[in-house]
């Protein structure tokens, strides 16, 4: 059952990491990349990571997928690109050759170390599925609030970096210009908020 | 009988997840839509997540999973800043791909 399952979900993420790269048009693309998605969450429940499972289903199939649906369709580049035509001679070769020479070169170094994995027994084990439901969740919280508390509080600052960088980026350029003196035009950020208070003064 | 096959081991998931990075670092290679890059990158952090989860249950240690979560926010913040940047470049040349990005000059 087990390796049913694994094979399964292999045959899902292989899929589409594959459809990822080799589809032309970009929503075709996106979706590929959801059942790879979907596959990585399979597998995350099959290795009693269920809080992750649930948080790689929201968070990325959820979340990341739809902003990119969203970036396509809104700005208009869904157009299927050829793949027929190469650019440059050699790139597609060399990157064959790199592709196989990475696989080789990890795949020797895990089957190299495979007899090294053993339990260390340092940190908080994992709960095995027998046990209580919840209990992942309360293990992951353990750890992320008694050893990660500082790392967990600076992700804060990131993702409130993240979106007020990202607003700025976005914002259409010439809005905060002399060229509109409303303040009321509904300025995406605070700061274009601002400037047009400026420029009213 | 099929039950005396042999079960998922910690390497079988290591080498799956080896397979989806090099998937990932070949599209990034030969692709030219940098939407179609960005894909390739979150294929490529899904491999190393696959790898701590493994790797997690492997050794015992809780402490995996935690880096996937914070991987997963570091993640999800690099893909709005990065659409972001996407989207004020090809709100200026709509047909624009990475060959044409060779300077970030606008």
């Amino acid at each position: 059952m087990e390796l049913f399952v694994f094979i399964v979900a292999a045959g899902m993420i292989l899929g589409g990491a594959v459809g990822v790269i080799t589809r032309s048009h970009p929503v075709h693309a996106a979706l590929s990349l959801i059942l790879t998605l979907f596959g990585v969450a399979v597998l995350f429940v099959a290795q009693n990571a269920n809080f992750l499972a649930a948080v790689q289903v929201i968070v990325y199939a959820g979340a990341i997928v739809v902003l990119f649906l969203f970036v396509i369709m809104l700005l208009g580049v869904d157009r299927a690109e050829s793949l027929r035509i190469d650019p440059v001679k050699v790139q597609r070769p060399l990157a064959a050759i790199v592709g196989v020479g990475l696989l080789a070169f990890i795949g020797g170094a895990i089957i190299q170390g495979r007899d090294t994995i053993h339990k260390r027994g340092a940190g908080i084990d994992i709960a095995s599925a027998t046990t209580s439901h919840d209990s992942n969740i309360k293990q992951i919280a353990n750890d992320l609030f008694s050893n990660h508390v500082f790392a967990f509080e600076l992700t804060s600052v990131l993702l409130v970096i993240a979106a007020v960088g990202t607003v700025l980026l976005a914002r259409r350029p010439g809005r905060s210009g002399a060229a509109d003196s409303s303040v009321s035009a509904g300025s995406p950020s605070t700061t274009a908020g601002a400037t047009d208070k400026a420029a009213l003064r | 009988m099929i039950a005396a096959v042999a079960h998922p081991t910690t390497t079988w998931y290591l080498l799956l997840a080896a397979a989806l990075f090099t998937i990932g670092v070949v599209g990034v290679l030969v692709r030219r839509n940098p939407l179609v890059l960005f894909m390739c990158i979150e294929l490529m952090l899904n491999a190393v997540n696959l790898t701590f989860v493994a790797l997690a249950k492997a050794l015992g240690d809780i402490g995996g999973q935690t880096t996937v979560f914070f991987v997963m926010v570091v993640a999800a913040a690099e893909v709005v800043v990065g659409l972001g940047i996407i989207v004020s470049i090809l709100r200026k040349r709509p047909q624009a791909t990475a060959d044409d990005l060779a300077e970030l000059k606008g």
